[in-house]
């Protein structure tokens, strides 16, 4: 066998078979909604793509040009996307809905059966920074996936402005709030109640910081959000995701949706609301997205944005196996009837099926040629024989 | 009722004291629960699925979400750097890991050895410490390694400090104090919620 690197995959018929079924599935609801595709290199500069993005650097693929700038392998669609929106698109200053299917590249540290290139499927909304526009992204990320097939999922939504003026208000410093944060990005939540016990706090603010904790489940949790938070910009969260509320009744896909305030999906790169997406079966997050304001701000435009991805290989996982493969004819052939064959092919082609035109003496077994097509015809000898087994 | 949830428990000895906690807590297990060979045991009346499995090995079935929770010690967690949620301390099996070694002797000076069934924390250990240190990685027995040579200190969990002291090893220094965890896949968390929060009720209110 020859190996290949650390964590890359090899995707076989069958496989890339269902894999296009699945993406393009997602892909015509994305265009549907008015979503323009584009691509951008594999190939970015670490300085620019590579820093701004939200993967860890640990994470990046990093490799040198011949004039020796780091370069790396995208890690993610957003960072590119962001790029190419604030240099060449957002002449007009308006709103601007890209989308995207492209393999990402993070490397993986532990258990290298781990994918280290995996495709995602997603789409940004740029220069909209209403909550319209994230409630179009959790709408179309709940259209999308129906339209995939996938029925059982749950997105669930928190806001990392909330967060940030909670934890603001209480502790008084971004670098508190920070310290306090990262328990929670951890999934420490003992270590979080632990560090709020031992800070010198009123037994009102720490028992604020606790009840945090318990800002999960339907959209009543919203509701108690109004008993922690005093100032204005925490204020302003809660009403966002009030109206995000409504805005989601009026997609009609309340079923789909759940609240967790204490959802960090990153340590500063969400400034608003965010989501993650969950498949029943599936024990990692099937797909991802929220409002990103600061990105644009480092290609040199301030402009809000949100977005979200989907990845291709764990909505595979959670779809399972497509039931139907595609029929594919298998026209064997000698030379005496080569152009019939031919006809024959194209004929068939142009009615949509798929068909195979093999020389019959270049098949060494036939048996087992026609047991891999689900229907073969034989062309062989002089015209008018019988076939030949 | 709901859905099954899927519990990871340890084998050995964490496994008496969680299972002691969960009845505290009002969760009614079958007597023969404590003394099955089985890997599997579904408790019907409580709609759970319990599966037994190696101590080290909890966190990453409920990392990749075959088991939604499970009782891991903190120093597996801390090996193991799973991603997973940490939702309660039980206060359970309470231990320490410690650097031990052979008594009155020096760490060598060039490059000492430590030996260790916990090669992360060790090494995380030693590099805050600014020591360079060579750290070999043992599956058991680690008090053998000074006794025989491989090591000049071990990095090990102890409880009693019995299995030290009978090895004629003392303890030079304690990293982190140990209790086992009660550890959630995030996605069940999300997903499973309310009877998640449930069980983190009940098990709050006897600890």
């Amino acid at each position: 066998m020859f190996e290949k690197p650390l964590g890359m995959r090899d995707t076989l018929p069958n496989l890339y078979e269902t894999k296009e079924h699945v993406r393009s599935s997602l892909e015509a609801e994305m265009k549907c909604w008015g979503y323009q595709f584009i691509g951008t290199p594999a190939l970015e500069y670490y300085e620019t793509v590579g820093t701004a993005s939200a993967i860890l650097d640990q994470q990046l693929f990093k490799l040198l040009d011949q004039e020796g700038n780091t370069l790396v392998l995208r890690p993610d669609m957003t960072a590119p996307i962001a790029r190419v929106a604030a240099s060449k698109l957002l002449k007009d200053n308006l709103p601007f809905r890209l989308a995207y299917s492209a393999n990402v590249f993070r490397a993986q540290q532990r258990e290298g059966g781990r994918p280290a290139e995996f495709e995602q499927v997603g789409v940004e909304c740029i220069g909209d920074e209403t909550v319209s526009a994230d409630g179009e992204m959790i709408a179309l990320a709940v259209a999308s996936l129906k339209e995939a097939g996938l029925k059982n999922f749950q997105l669930s939504i928190g806001h990392a402005g909330f967060v940030k003026e909670l934890f603001i208000q209480i502790l008084g410093t971004e670098e508190r709030a920070r310290e306090l944060t990262k328990f929670l990005y951890e999934k420490n939540y003992v270590g979080y109640r632990e560090h709020v016990k031992s800070l010198p706090l009123s037994s009102i603010d720490s028992q604020r910081l606790l009840a945090f904790l318990d800002l999960r489940g339907g959209v009543e949790v919203i509701g108690r959000t109004l008993d922690l938070i005093e100032n204005e910009k925490g204020k302003e969260a809660i009403l966002e995701l009030k109206e995000l509320w409504n805005i989601i009744r009026d997609y009609d896909i309340a079923g789909h949706i759940k609240f967790d305030l204490t959802l960090v999906s990153h340590m500063s790169y969400y400034t608003g609301i965010l989501f993650e997406v969950y498949a029943g079966n599936v024990g990692f997050p099937i797909g991802n997205g929220g409002r990103y304001d600061g990105l644009l701000q480092k290609f040199g435009k301030s402009t809000g944005a949100t977005g979200f991805a989907i990845r291709l290989d764990r909505l595979l996982e959670a779809i399972g196996e497509l039931d139907e493969t595609v029929p594919v004819n298998c026209i064997l052939f000698s030379s005496e009837r080569r152009k019939e064959a031919y006809e024959l092919a194209k004929a068939k082609r142009l009615e949509g099926k798929r068909v195979v035109l093999q020389d019959i003496s270049g098949v060494k077994d036939i048996d087992a040629c026609t047991n891999k097509y689900s229907d073969v015809t034989f062309l062989v000898g002089k015209t008018g024989k019988e076939p030949v087994e | 009722m709901s859905e099954v949830l899927t519990i990871a428990m340890p084998k050995g000895r964490i496994f008496e004291e969680a299972s002691d906690l969960l009845r505290k807590a009002g969760y009614r297990l079958p007597p023969e629960f404590d003394d099955s060979r089985k890997l599997i045991i579904d408790v019907e009346e409580e709609n759970f699925r319990f599966i037994l499995s190696k101590p080290t090995d909890v966190a990453t079935y409920v990392e990749h979400g075959v088991a939604d929770l499970g009782i891991a010690g903190k120093d597996v967690l801390l090996e193991e750097e799973r991603d997973v949620y940490e939702l309660l301390d039980l206060k359970i099996s309470a231990c320490y890991l410690a650097v031990a070694g052979l008594p009155g002797t020096k760490m060598n000076d060039v490059a000492p050895k430590i030996a260790t069934k916990y090669p992360n924390v060790a090494a995380a250990f030693f590099r805050e410490q600014g020591e360079q240190v060579e750290i070999i990685k043992l599956n058991g027995s680690i008090e053998l390694a000074p006794l025989i040579g491989l090591s000049d200190r071990i990095v090990d969990i102890v409880s009693t400090g019995r299995t030290l002291k009978e090895n004629g090893l003392v303890e030079y220094e304690t990293i982190t104090p140990i209790t086992s965890r009660l550890i959630v896949n995030p996605v069940s968390y999300r997903i499973k919620d309310e009877r998640i929060s449930e069980i983190v009720n009940a098990l709050s209110e006897v600890i």
